[in-house]
């Protein structure tokens, strides 16, 4: 029997393909280095604009419109998300009329810009102030917080609604009929069947639907809500200084990435069991 | 030729009222409103509100195909072999989604005023340069809805399948052409309920234009609440008037949807 004695002795590496220098590897150089110079020039712009007072006095303010934007996202979807299952329903009940009220609400809310409904209940609603006072509604529709936040309710709950039932029809009609003939009552199969299959269909939807309502959330500040947004506002009306929206947009960015991979990890972990 | 632009004014100015929907001769206001706060003319704000309805309707048109050509670019960028590319894209589609479009249009328009001011300056001009607010909320949109628009083609173009390219190659096919007669056929039919989508945001997003100072229908609506202080009345108008839009849009993009789908086999 025989076999080799020495080894082989080691190979210098393949040689690398070479690549060729085409046009659109040139345009991405120029494209990268676009992005490169341009953040430069805002790091630089804030590095020597840096002014030390103005950080103090407005640093705790966009804090403070952060946490504002935060309380009007959650306290929105929280309550949207209530006022969208009656609406989900109505919508994909056989009642025509019912159904037409769901269709209309969800038409009109989804059709319309924020800014406008925002417009119509901060102001328009103001001007109904003595029938508001009479049925004691005056102190909630008074405040622009409280407006933004219902605005914000409605307008989400017609978004979600939507979501809601397009997860609920995507569940395949043999679940339901396999819940029926083991003679699971309804409401136990729609609880433990069917809205653990359409939830995960949904999460996505709803994913963007909360980034989405981040993102609309800044139209608040237009009518003086000191979110976010109205603190920049506020503070570049004072200031004139160029950073404050740069500011303002690096908190948006990492609020909607952060929510973006959280979401993406969510997503991972809930539907591990349907890897292949 | 400067006769001519001269001749044309007026009569363009006769095409756009007649075919007016608020204050034409078969306008909605001319007819049921006449006697009202919302006539056309003098005594109501029915004209301004159909001058508003025309700048909303304008700023969408223009926005369309710029955004578009720019995100149909970004999503070629994104599906590149070449990595920078596919960086540099990928760094436009999170930068642009992830802002407030509000904040997006401030950021354009107080910027691009800086800009312009600060490359004045070093040439030795210092006056105040105003920028036109119809320009500036113009990119900001498009670039919004660009960044959007290649997140639906990106996955358009996903759905194609290899063998499509392929064919394209066997067929003796030049790059740009099969792209152009191959792909882009199946690339609208795919990407077309998408899109739709995103026209209907556009059209909500022009609400924006507004708080830059432009006289879109929000604008010239809140210019009336301030002087007659009839709120609820005017911006209901505003809000029935961007829910017409969408209404009609969304019949004209139904009839281009079934003119796209016309070779496919009818169930």
């Amino acid at each position: 029997m025989s076999h080799a004695q020495t080894l082989i002795p080691a190979q210098p590496a393949p040689k690398q393909a070479h690549r060729p220098v085409t046009a659109a590897r040139i345009t991405g150089y120029v494209v990268v280095a676009l992005w490169i110079v341009l953040a430069a020039a805002l790091l630089t712009m804030v590095v020597t604009g840096w002014d030390p007072e103005k950080f103090t006095r407005y640093g705790p303010r966009y804090l403070h419109g952060l946490y504002t934007t935060i309380a009007l996202v959650v306290i929105s979807v929280f309550f949207g998300a209530i006022l969208s299952l009656p609406l989900a329903f109505a919508r994909m009940s056989k009642n025509r009329f019912i159904n037409g009220i769901a269709y209309c609400y969800v038409y009109v809310f989804r059709g319309t810009p924020l800014l406008a409904q925002l417009f119509l209940i901060y102001y328009g609603l103001g001007s109904f102030r003595p029938q508001l006072e009479t049925v004691g509604l005056w102190w909630f529709f008074r405040d622009a917080w409280y407006c933004g936040l219902f605005a914000m309710t409605i307008n989400t709950a017609a978004y979600q609604a939507e979501i809601l039932r397009g997860a609920i029809q995507s569940v395949p009609r043999g679940q339901h009929e396999a819940a029926a003939s083991l003679g699971i009552h309804k409401v136990i199969a729609f609880r433990k069947i069917l809205l653990p299959q359409a939830l995960i269909v949904a999460l996505r939807p709803y994913g963007n639907e909360i980034i989405l309502l981040i993102k609309g959330s800044a139209v608040v500040a237009i009518i003086t809500v000191l979110d976010l947004m109205g603190e920049t506002r506020y503070a570049f009306s004072r200031t004139f200084d160029y950073q404050t929206y740069l500011w303002a947009a690096i908190f948006y960015l990492t609020m909607v990435e952060a929510l973006r991979h959280l979401w993406a990890w969510i997503e991972r972990r809930l539907t591990r069991h349907l890897k292949r | 030729m400067g006769g001519l632009f001269s001749a044309l004014g007026p009569f363009w100015a006769w095409i756009g009222h007649i075919f007016d929907p608020l204050c034409g001769p078969a306008g909605l206001f001319t007819w049921f409103g006449s006697s009202t706060i919302l006539a056309c003319g003098d005594t109501g704000w029915g004209d301004e509100i159909a001058a508003g309805l025309k700048v909303t309707v304008a700023v969408a048109l223009v926005t369309l195909p710029i955004g578009l050509v720019i995100g149909f670019l970004v999503a070629l960028g994104q599906q590149s072999e070449e990595k920078s590319v596919r960086l540099a894209a990928g760094i436009y589609t999170t930068i642009f989604r992830g802002l407030p479009e509000l904040l997006t249009l401030f950021i354009i328009y107080y910027g691009m005023q800086i800009l312009i001011q600060s490359v004045l300056a070093s040439m030795g001009y210092d006056g105040r340069i105003e920028i036109n607010a119809f320009l500036a909320g113009v990119i900001a949109l498009s670039i919004v809805f660009s960044a959007y628009c290649s997140e639906v083609l990106l996955s358009a173009f996903r759905a194609i399948p290899k063998g499509q390219y392929e064919a394209g190659d066997a067929l003796g096919f030049h790059r740009g052409r099969t792209l152009r007669l191959i792909v882009l056929p199946q690339l609208v039919r795919i990407a077309l309920p998408g899109l739709v989508n995103l026209w209907m945001i556009l059209l909500k997003d022009t609400s924006y234009v507004s708080i830059i100072g432009l006289a879109d229908i929000l604008r010239q609506t809140g210019v009336a609440v301030k002087v007659t202080k009839q709120a609820f009345l005017f911006y209901t108008v505003a809000c029935a008037l961007y829910l017409g839009l969408a209404i009609i849009s969304s019949f004209g993009l139904r009839y281009i949807e079934r003119w796209a789908k016309r070779s496919e086999i009818s169930r």
